[in-house]
């Protein structure tokens, strides 16, 4: 039924009408990928330090990224959490308000890969961030009052984190991917955090936060080489013969039986499906990166309209390539409603199947690569947008120029490319996929599309 | 050691005004310093409006608006959208309703003519409203239902501060009311709201202005007139007493509590207003604010702390009545009459003590950042002008911001803090239920 009903009649006789249908406008001439203005140092403690120019606004955003591979967990989450409750000159609360002082903050977050300050403030204060960010690395104390707030504020936040289907899925997930490897188990359990002692975490920073392989990323309204001096000048004393450590290469996945994993009275099941992947550097990546787009990483991909637009089981399906260090995965999820967890499911194995055993349409394709390339030109047009990429970028060993490069792959990759990464690693044959949700309701039709093993809910 | 204080910056984002014939007002704010633009169009229309019966109608009808129209089928507008190279959302507040796209900048006429298109008529029909019914309750049950403190304290709080349906009922809506919507419910909603005369068309970014004047108006230009429904009367009174209740989240591990208080008149009584936007940063702006500094460190009473303005956290796109809220998390076993008793005591005292030296001009500067952060994304400039505009005529008002918080005294923070009396506060507590 077509219904404008809405249309007032008098309201179209008094605009000036317009025969037939409208067309929709050609776009304007693509503007070419222009990269900032930037500089790059490494100090004579091994700290390299990048800094980019973005005017826009007066302010700097920072990303310092420190290699944290093998890092142990409980110590290394505490750690974070910590860093920033002292130094020998301030006490936690100084150096906040220092740093506010200056309209600046810093924040500390920890992965299995690294660990990470981050931060923006005025830019007439960036001298007074890094000499704060300086104090911090060369001289964080680790109060034992603050660490044991902070611990268990810590607990309580994970205690949260366990009640939240989504952190409940991406764990059994993370443990079913990688089994033995750093990488499988990326929360500590609270009696671990239980027992880190101040002293231990002194040690821990003095091992591991150090500038050898750290990357220090400015971005903002600065001229590179102003804030290269700056880094350089707050940053230089900071020391350490530490030792970093090489995390093993992220196993191959291992497809096999779902893993429904039951939460008793859940109203949605949280479905996830990881699939393998290449780093970005990867000759494939680029044809992957399309495919994944294809398959469900936007909005306009076959997976979200059907079982959102078509079929109505979900509100935000979406699937995306993950880099990390040692090793890249893709993951599809979503949360649908308990009844249609079957029916989603096998959608979900349709559009992989199809996208990996037929080719893509052109127009499909094209679509697919002017989303690529113009989010590549979104994602840079902030100050914290930049900083953001520039330092996952330089914690995996790549520069914003190969923004370009990856640009020319988008640009260049075929329908034939593009069928030949699906069918390499979109196959739903190669899929690990794990379920949250009630088994009692939805075990019956998730075991008539697929063997399932069932565990009860793990936090 | 004398304080010494930051200089608050400021933006400089030009401003260009101009209505079209058919009431539709328009806000242009170039910047070429990066090749994209921001393209909102926002609607005098939101949770506040919708009809007793429907409640989460506002927001069902934005989600109706993306379903196609005049000449683009059902998923068009996503595809074109995307395949340019740009992203889109829509979003639903109490008092206006925004979509959106940030796309590269060769998209201009693009997104105007999608913009326009929509406003012309959405395809209302049965099939996609059923579809975006089953659609939106999967969104309800992500945010709500199926997680722990969902509409905590968003939607829990407004029904125990708030007596009249429009400020007190839930915004995202009941299952039963979201199934009982019609078509004919959907046609009468975009006849009434979705009038030209009713909206602001915002572009910023990488635009000339005299190009994108003649794109607006060759795409705007037809959209039929229809002038703006007159705007309720929704005034409520000040509490005379204090109202606190509580609930049981099954899913919750941590008792939770979110204290509100009414506050002057953002539009009105701007002057009145900004104080207590000032003050809620003071009072929980990082490790060096009031009540971290309190709660979280000294007593350990909390664990986790938040204070805004505005039910959904929107200091500056809200109108009258709106409150400042204050949250927090506790530890398990937490006692939550005694943390907000523990508020009450530090509002007190900065009421009587005033501020320390340098507290009231750090948290300032401070503020500034995160105003000038959010203006650094080209479609953050243009929902917010857009609003701005909508609320106030006033779209220039957000270069002004930074500054104009910099200028709020200590004085006015005081007595903005002497202000939030318990007797004055509408409360809820949120008493875990989760197993563990």
């Amino acid at each position: 039924m077509r219904a404008p009903q809405s249309r007032t009649k008098k309201g179209k006789v008094t605009a000036t009408a317009q025969a037939g249908p409208r067309s929709l406008p050609p776009l304007g001439p693509t503007r070419k990928l222009k990269l900032p203005k930037q500089g790059e140092r490494t100090l004579g403690n091994g700290l390299t330090v990048i800094a980019v120019r973005r005017p826009a606004v007066p302010l700097v955003e920072l990303r310092l990224w420190m290699p944290f591979g093998r890092a142990p967990l409980a110590r290394g989450a505490m750690l974070a959490q910590t860093i920033l409750s002292g130094t020998q000159t301030h006490s936690a609360t100084q150096v906040a308000a220092e740093l506010q002082k200056v309209g600046g903050g810093l924040s500390a977050g920890v992965d299995p890969d690294r660990l990470m300050l981050s931060g923006a403030g005025l830019v007439t204060g960036l001298d007074r961030m890094l000499e704060i960010l300086a104090d911090v690395l060369t001289g964080a104390t680790y109060p034992p009052d603050w660490v044991g707030t902070e611990r268990d504020r810590l607990i309580d936040r994970i205690q949260v984190a366990q009640s939240q289907p989504a952190h409940l899925a991406r764990t059994a997930l993370l443990k079913r991917i990688y089994g033995k490897h750093p990488y499988a188990v990326q929360t500590p359990e609270p009696e671990q955090l239980r027992s880190v002692r101040p002293g231990v975490l002194r040690t821990l920073h003095a091992q591991r936060v150090h500038p050898a392989d750290a990357v220090l990323v400015l971005v903002g309204d600065v001229q590179p080489e102003r804030a290269l001096d700056a880094a350089e000048q707050a940053l230089s004393g900071w020391n350490g013969t530490g030792h970093t450590a090489d995390l093993p290469p992220a196993p191959p996945l291992q497809p096999g039986p779902l893993l429904l994993v039951d939460r008793p009275g859940s109203v949605q099941s949280s479905l996830r499906i990881a699939l393998p992947a290449v780093p970005r550097t990867h000759p494939d990546h680029a044809a992957l990166q399309l495919a994944n787009l294809i398959f469900g990483g936007y909005f306009s991909s076959r997976w979200v309209e059907n079982i959102r637009e078509d079929k109505g089981y979900t509100y935000g399906p979406h699937s995306l390539v993950e880099h990390s260090v040692a090793g890249s995965v893709l993951v599809a999820a979503a949360e649908v409603a308990t009844e249609v967890t079957g029916p989603a499911l096998l959608e979900t194995t349709y559009e992989l199947g199809r996208l990996a055993s037929l080719p893509v349409r052109a127009d499909e394709l094209e679509q697919a690569r002017q989303y690529a390339l113009g989010t590549l030109q979104l994602g840079m047009s902030t100050q914290a947008g930049l900083a953001s990429l520039t330092s996952a970028y330089a914690g995996n060993g790549l520069r914003l120029d190969f923004l370009a490069e990856h640009a020319a792959r988008l640009a260049k990759a075929t329908v034939t490319d593009v069928a030949e990464a699906a069918a390499r690693y979109l196959a739903p044959a190669r899929a690990v996929t794990v379920v949250l949700g009630d088994a009692e309701r939805i075990a019956p039709q998730l075991a008539a599309l697929t063997p399932v093993v069932t565990e009860p809910v793990q936090p | 050691m004398p304080t010494r204080r930051a200089r608050i910056p400021a933006t400089k984002y030009p401003v260009e005004r101009f209505t079209l014939d058919n009431g539709l007002r328009v806000v242009l704010t170039p910047d070429r310093s990066a090749p994209v633009i921001g393209v909102a169009v926002v609607y005098d229309v939101g949770i506040r409006s919708e009809p007793e019966g429907r409640t989460g109608f506002a927001h069902l009808f934005e989600h109706l608006m993306f379903q196609g129209s005049e000449n683009l089928e059902k998923l068009a507008h996503f595809r074109h959208v995307q395949g340019a190279g740009g992203t889109f959302n829509g979003s639903t507040h109490l008092d206006y309703t925004d979509y959106f796209e940030t796309l590269p900048s060769n998209a201009l006429e693009r997104a105007l003519f999608l913009e326009a298109d929509r406003m012309r008529g959405p395809r209302l029909t049965e099939e996609n409203l059923r579809n975006q019914v089953d659609v939106v309750k999967e969104e309800i049950r992500v945010n709500v239902l199926n997680r722990p403190y969902g509409g905590f304290p968003w939607l829990t709080l407004p029904p125990v501060m708030f007596d009249t349906f429009p400020n007190a009922h839930d915004g995202y809506g009941s299952f039963d009311d979201l199934e009982s919507a019609t078509v004919a419910d959907a046609a009468d909603f975009f006849r009434r709201y979705y009038a030209s005369g009713n909206a602001v068309l915002a572009v910023s970014g990488d635009v000339d202005v005299t190009e994108a004047t003649a794109l607006i108006e060759r795409h705007f230009g037809d959209v039929p007139a229809r002038p703006a429904p007159k705007r309720p009367d929704f005034t409520e009174p000040d509490l005379a007493a204090e109202r606190r209740t509580s609930y049981t989240d099954k899913l919750a591990p941590l008792p939770a509590v979110a204290g509100a208080w009414r506050v002057p008149d953002p539009v009105t009584d701007f002057a009145g207003y900004l104080p207590y936007v000032v003050l809620a940063e003071v009072l929980t702006d990082g490790d060096a604010s009031r009540l971290v500094e309190r709660l979280v460190q000294r007593d350990r009473s909390v664990t986790s702390l938040g204070g805004y303005l505005g039910f959904m956290g929107d200091p500056f796109d809200v109108r009258d009545p709106t409150a400042l809220l204050l949250q927090a998390h506790l530890p398990p076993g937490g006692d939550v009459d005694k943390v907000l008793r523990t508020m009450d005591e530090e509002l007190d005292r900065l009421a009587t003590d005033g501020l320390t030296d340098g507290e009231l001009a750090r948290t300032q500067a401070r503020m500034a950042t995160h105003l000038l952060r959010d203006t650094d994304a080209v479609l953050g400039r243009a929902l917010q002008m857009a609003v701005l505009e909508q609320q106030r005529g006033e779209p220039g008002l957000l270069n002004e911001l930074p500054r104009l918080v910099g200028e709020v005294t200590e004085e006015q923070v005081r007595a903005a803090a002497a202000t939030l009396r318990p007797e004055r506060r509408a409360s809820i507590e949120v008493i875990p239920g989760g197993a563990r």
